[in-house]
């Protein structure tokens, strides 16, 4: 393809996005309700002496800024296999539901057995997506419009149930009353690692599935030509969108939009690239939920905003483009 | 799926209509008989009529709240039917294209910087629900009009207020946020009568002025050349209806938080139960009533002893309701 004539301005790109990525991170670590100076920061990671300071940054800045991180991928990088994979610039996880789906699966499953193991709220969020991804493709069909309409819709009903279980049984949804609302707060203490393992094994796999996925993009006829096994690529692409969706949910909460704006910014500059587009969605994901993390924790003199209400106010206007600019042509 | 023209006021609709308001009213009366205990239909008959010891209970506390349900629901209806009418689209009702969402921004504005009596609450709802139908107006409007893509960028304004508005509720003191949390789900829970009082009236003048419009609204919907040869003033009315439908919705919104779905699933129950050809005003009031009190009854039952906010039960039977339009719609 036209990798080899526009790849250095891609790599320039790459390599600006990289630095937005490093400066965010080091905010990151500086900012929140104890502002930390730069020295501070480093000296916590190079000559550790355990007073307060470095005791925030090594175990409360460090731990969700890495957890952000690893969101900012999964969301990223899911919402570009989707809309590659079904052509629709509209589809995203958030709004088709399939966060709203995984959050539903473990407030159930929370509720009914008493979940609290990691494992199992993977599964269960794992379940949730799968489920909400058929039903809402089952009723939204190839309209890109009627999808959006039907995420929403499955979005509200599974939402109203989740806040009814949720009141009913107070004592037993207490800890998750910050995950509910889509947010990093609080989450520093909890395990990480195999909600991060599940996300790296889903951004590997979609690195992996670059060369199919474009297949057949391109069309059911020219990816067979080209040897690619559809049906299998597109399982795989489904399947890959949930567990990343999933495991990004069942340790943040449900959070929206990340996987509307960021292919959308990443489009432009991968120039029809797949492999491009995902490389520059797992640095721009991060780099977007950072930035909304950071917003999150200095929005409110006392507190934090969650996060998931900083994404949904940027990506309110990224859906109204994004519609102006497409919609008209898939009516 | 489009609005279909109306046609003549079908034989079964008045007698639907009858049935409606029969069913709300026997609803209604099971309301009153079962707050945080059941009272036996004698007793709140006797309740009502000021005897009893279970009178106060049942005039102050539990009546007020039933009111609300039937008043809001036929404003909610009202509101539903007229944005249809207007999109000629069962989607375009005002609580998915985000005027509930707007006007609900507007009523915290107005509680949390400038402290918000019942009117200014109002007025700030009215605001910003009618600034928020201009703006998802003008960004629909490219190469035209299209109603999913007004649909859709309601949506997405939908978004960005309910994310303004949680924002607000989070800056606010903890005992505010506390009872917005629940208002914001949309709450008809110890509503008295000195809170709805106003309201009332004001869904009562809009209820007549709709009532004025409706020969003209089955004109309309023939076509724009047939209401004008007909006599239809086409801008006044429209003017009208979208000032009645955005302060039937911001005036219940204020009261009682942003109740959704009603406003979508009333005309279009209503319409389908009554045979009309269009979405007619009378049936759409009269199943928004039926609807918000059934649903508030249900909020009060399920999980006693705690009542839930009558939107949670509205979102998760409106949202089957829309999910099974568009199954019907992708069946065409």
């Amino acid at each position: 393809m036209s990798e080899t004539r526009s790849g250095p301005a891609l790599l320039g790109w790459l390599l600006a996005c990289a630095v937005l990525l490093a400066v965010l991170g080091v905010l990151s670590l500086c900012v929140g309700a104890r502002p930390v100076p730069l020295g501070e920061v480093v000296q916590a990671f190079t000559g550790y002496d355990g007073t307060d300071d470095h005791v925030v940054v090594r175990d409360v800045r460090l731990p969700r800024t890495l957890l952000a991180l690893a969101v900012g991928a999964a969301l990223a990088v899911a919402g570009a296999l989707v809309q590659t994979l079904t052509r629709n610039p509209l589809a995203e996880p958030g709004i088709l539901g399939v966060t709203a789906g995984a959050s539903f699966a473990i407030v159930v499953a929370v509720a009914t057995w008493g979940a609290d193991s990691q494992v199992a709220m993977l599964l269960a969020a794992f379940v949730g997506s799968a489920v909400a991804t058929v039903l809402v493709y089952a009723v939204g069909g190839s309209s890109p419009l009627r999808l959006v309409l039907a995420g929403v819709a499955l979005s509200a009903v599974l939402a109203g149930v989740t806040l009814g279980i949720r009141l009913t049984m107070p004592d037993v949804f207490d800890s998750y009353r910050f995950w509910s609302v889509g947010s990093l707060a609080g989450r520093e203490q909890t395990a990480l690692g195999l909600p991060l393992a599940a996300i790296g094994v889903g951004v590997v796999g979609a690195l992996l599935l670059v060369r199919p996925l474009g297949a057949v993009a391109l069309g059911e006829h020219v990816a067979h030509t080209l040897g690619a096994h559809v049906v299998r690529t597109r399982v795989l692409t489904v399947v890959l969108v949930t567990l990343l969706a999933g495991a990004a949910t069942a340790v943040a909460g449900p959070i929206g939009f990340v996987g509307l704006i960021v292919p959308h910014l990443a489009r432009r500059a991968a120039r029809g690239s797949i492999g491009w587009l995902v490389t520059l969605c797992l640095v721009l994901g991060p780099a977007l939920v950072l930035f909304s993390d950071i917003a999150a924790r200095v929005l409110l003199p006392t507190g934090e905003v969650p996060v998931a209400v900083v994404t949904a106010f940027l990506g309110g206007p990224a859906l109204i483009w994004v519609v102006r600019r497409y919609g008209t042509v898939a009516l | 799926m489009s609005v279909l023209p109306a046609g003549p006021t079908t034989r079964r609709e008045p007698v639907v209509c009858v049935l409606i308001a029969l069913a709300t009213l026997a609803v209604a009366f099971v309301a009153l008989c079962q707050g945080a205990t059941w009272t036996t239909p004698g007793e709140t008959l006797a309740g009502l009529l000021g005897r009893g010891d279970q009178s106060f209970v049942i005039t102050q506390w539990r009546s007020p709240q039933v009111a609300a349900g039937v008043v809001f629901g036929i404003a909610l209806g009202l509101a539903g039917a007229v944005f249809q009418n207007l999109t000629r689209n069962p989607l375009g009702s005002p609580d998915v294209i985000g005027l509930d969402a707007g006007a609900w921004t507007g009523a915290l504005l107005v509680v949390a910087f400038a402290g918000g009596t019942a009117g200014q609450v109002a007025g700030g709802a009215v605001t910003t629900a009618t600034a928020t139908a201009l703006v998802i107006y003008l960004l629909s409007l490219k190469q035209g009009f299209s109603g999913l893509r007004l649909i859709v960028i309601g949506i997405a304004v939908n978004a960005m207020l309910t994310a303004v508005s949680s924002w607000i509720v989070l800056r606010a003191e903890l005992e505010v946020a506390i009872a917005g949390t629940a208002w914001s789900a949309g709450s008809l829970n110890g509503l008295d009568w000195d809170e709805v009082a106003w309201p009332f009236a004001v869904v009562g003048v809009l209820a007549a002025v709709l009532a004025g419009q409706s020969r003209a609204l089955h004109q309309a919907a023939l076509g724009d050349a047939v209401a004008v040869t007909t006599g239809v003033r086409l801008g006044v009315h429209r003017f009208v209806l979208v000032v009645a439908g955005v302060g039937a919705t911001a005036t219940v919104t204020a009261a009682a938080g942003p109740i959704v779905f009603v406003a979508l699933a009333a005309p279009q129950i209503g319409r389908r139960l009554t045979g009309s050809a269009g979405v007619p005003l009378l049936p759409a009031a009269l199943t928004g009533a039926l609807l918000l009190v059934t649903a508030d009854l249900v909020a009060q039952v399920v999980t006693r002893p705690v009542p839930l906010p009558v939107g949670v039960v509205t979102t998760a039977v409106g949202g089957l309701y829309l999910i099974w339009l568009l199954v019907k719609e992708v069946k065409r």
